[in-house]
């Protein structure tokens, strides 16, 4: 594979006019900032407190209203307002996890890529393994066992395991870039290692890391909703998007439908927002054509 | 080639391995045993639960009990499920192939639904069909596989227009008394909603993976060609682009089944199917550890077949990389 100059990435400029000028990443964006927003100011939005079980006989199980627009759950608590408290854990949770599993990643294949050689193959051997683990499976087996885990190590966890595919691709680029003139230039003039590795070659690998970034947000914000509705993610009471949804078997689905709907709306409607982001800011900082 | 198989077969056994390696460690690292959980019954003595971690031999140090699980795995011996009250071989045995069953059935129908909506994407990107289409299969793609279940059951129970079943595999009154013919019918109609489920899921996956492929290849010197000699666009995205860009989608092949045995984790709880997720979901409920590390070994098993099986159908559908290998 021949290096080419296209790895020269886009100006700040350039790639805020690409996204702004892409009508579905201004939605998403717009999406987003109304979700976090509501979220993170849900003390002043959610109707009432998340909690608190009012009247456990006569409030419980009531369909939408114009006093509880998403109904009331099987404790009489307020979904709406749990779906916005619910909202500030499961987004939080996702973009820790998220930051933790982009620099582990970016940092194995930078060190993997640069190093080369014997310690590159034994590097991306240890990938290979790690790659071909069922995520779920062991974070179902971790999370069963240890169970009542903090909702730090629970992100901590989840962002451990999520950083293999990033790291290849990391991997290839820092590959590329590394024989091209300007990092022989800057090893010339007697740059060290670490100072190639963060200055010459980091920024040039941005895109797929800040891509990956966007799409992993919404990966973790699923993953955490289905570990959590299986009972072994984030404990109840305090609600996440997933665990008001445990609440809610099979067999009451067809009658309590509110319960499982407008929380898995919201999660619907963030994990489509990061997925166009991610796909826009991929156009973004690197338009179809120019792709090798 | 030769060589190259065996050495992916090494690397299967090497990834079991260490997934049987890791779970190993976890569960038994963990807080709690079994029969700790017997708390509930007071009149389980701690002497009786003494003597049963002996007869389970959890009271021996940790790595002797690793080497002896490690050794009796070698020989096909999983062990035995506190929970089914059986061998732990036996249970999956009867489990496995249920999900295996949806994964199959998911797997035909996604890539055939997603394929052929990414060239129905492409024959005019842009259009209404694509912008209708691309927004269906981003809205599915960002959706929990349980919560697509669960509307599926909400769904079938507001309008039980064909009687789907919501639940389970076999109708458990009747099945025993049907014919041969009947009870294939009777799986069948349970198999519905979850493979259902699973497949939309999937085939939302592959039309996005098909598409980027389809597009990446129009551009093609072959397809100007074809173009400029008048073969209808249909003809072109037919028999000129999805020939070539089908290679990306084997590979998305082997990815499907990681994909698929989770989705199977989620489908199979809300619809009660029994298969894996099912004894997975009950193992934890449970603490039942052999059962739940055989269950995750299983499951690493059939993702690291699955890889293989997508390169091997890569090496046929382009002969030219088994020459490379």
């Amino acid at each position: 594979m021949i290096a080419e100059p296209s790895h020269a990435i886009p100006s700040r400029g350039t790639i805020a006019r690409r996204l702004l000028a892409n009508r579905s990443a201004v939605a998403a964006i717009a999406l987003l900032l109304v979700i976090v927003i509501l979220c993170a100011a849900a003390p002043l939005f959610a109707p009432y407190d998340p909690i608190a079980q009012p009247d456990i006989i006569r409030g419980k199980d009531l369909p939408p209203s114009a006093l509880h627009p998403f109904g009331t759950d099987g404790y009489s608590r307020d979904v709406l307002s749990r779906v916005l408290y619910g909202g500030r854990l499961s987004l939080s949770v996702a973009l820790v996890a998220t930051l933790v599993s982009i620099t582990l990643g970016t940092a194995y294949g930078a060190v993997a890529g640069y190093a080369g050689g014997i310690v590159e193959s034994v590097m991306m051997r240890i990938l290979d393994a790690l790659l071909s683990i069922p995520r779920l499976l062991v974070l179902i087996a971790i999370f069963a066992t240890w169970n009542d885990l903090h909702a730090k190590a629970f992100v901590i966890i989840v962002g451990l395991t999520g950083w293999y595919s990033l790291s290849r691709i990391v991997r290839g680029e820092v590959l590329a870039i590394k024989g091209e003139e300007f990092v022989m230039s800057a090893r010339a003039l007697g740059a060290g290692r670490t100072r190639i590795l963060l200055r010459h070659i980091l920024p040039n690998v941005l895109t797929p890391i800040i891509v990956a970034a966007a799409l992993g947000v919404g990966h973790v914000i699923l993953l955490e909703a289905g570990l959590s509705y299986l009972g072994v993610g984030l404990q109840p009471p305090t609600p996440s998007w997933g665990n008001i949804i445990q609440d809610v078997s099979a067999t009451q689905v067809a009658t309590v439908w509110w319960l499982a709907f407008f929380p898995g709306m919201a999660i619907i409607l963030t994990v489509m927002a990061f997925n166009v982001l991610g796909d826009a800011l991929r156009e973004a900082l690197e338009p179809r054509g120019m792709r090798t | 080639m030769a060589r190259y198989l065996l050495g992916r077969l090494l690397q299967v056994a090497v990834v079991v391995v260490l997934v049987a390696t890791i779970t190993f460690f976890l569960i038994h690292l963990a807080p709690g045993d079994p029969f700790a959980e017997a708390v509930a019954n007071p009149d389980v003595t701690e002497k009786v639960r003494a003597h049963w971690r002996e007869a389970y031999g959890l009271d021996r140090p940790l790595p002797e009990q690793y080497v002896k699980y490690v050794a009796s795995i070698a020989r096909g011996d999983l062990g035995w499920s506190f929970s089914a009250q059986r061998p732990v071989a036996d249970e999956l045995r009867d489990k496995l192939p249920n999900t295996m069953f949806l994964m199959a059935l998911a797997l035909l129908g996604s890539f055939a639904v997603g394929i052929g909506a990414a060239v129905l994407q492409v024959m005019k990107p842009g259009s209404l069909t694509d912008r209708v289409i691309g927004g269906l299969s981003l809205f599915l793609f960002s959706l929990p596989e349980f919560w697509l279940a669960l509307m599926m059951i909400f769904l079938a129970y507001r309008f039980p227009i064909f009687h789907i079943p919501i639940g389970g595999m076999i109708d458990s009154t009747a099945h025993s008394s049907l014919g041969l013919g009947g009870r294939i019918a009777d799986v069948a109609r349970h198999a519905v909603l979850p493979v259902a489920t699973l497949t939309l899921i999937l085939s939302a996956v592959v039309a996005r993976y098909q598409r980027a492929a389809l597009l990446d290849v129009l551009p093609a010197e072959y397809v100007k060609t074809a173009r400029a000699k008048g073969v209808p666009e249909r003809t072109i995205v037919r028999h000129h682009a999805l020939r070539n860009a089908l290679l990306p989608t084997i590979s998305l092949f082997g990815l499907a089944f990681p994909a698929l045995l989770t989705g199977a984790v989620y489908v199979e709880k809300v619809f009660s199917w029994p298969g894996m997720g099912q004894v997975i979901i009950n193992s934890i409920g449970s603490r039942d550890y052999p059962l739940l590390m055989a269950s995750v070994i299983v499951g690493s098993i059939v993702v690291a077949l699955g890889s293989l099986l997508a390169d091997l159908l890569y090496m046929v559908a382009d002969p030219r990389l088994a020459y490379d290998r």
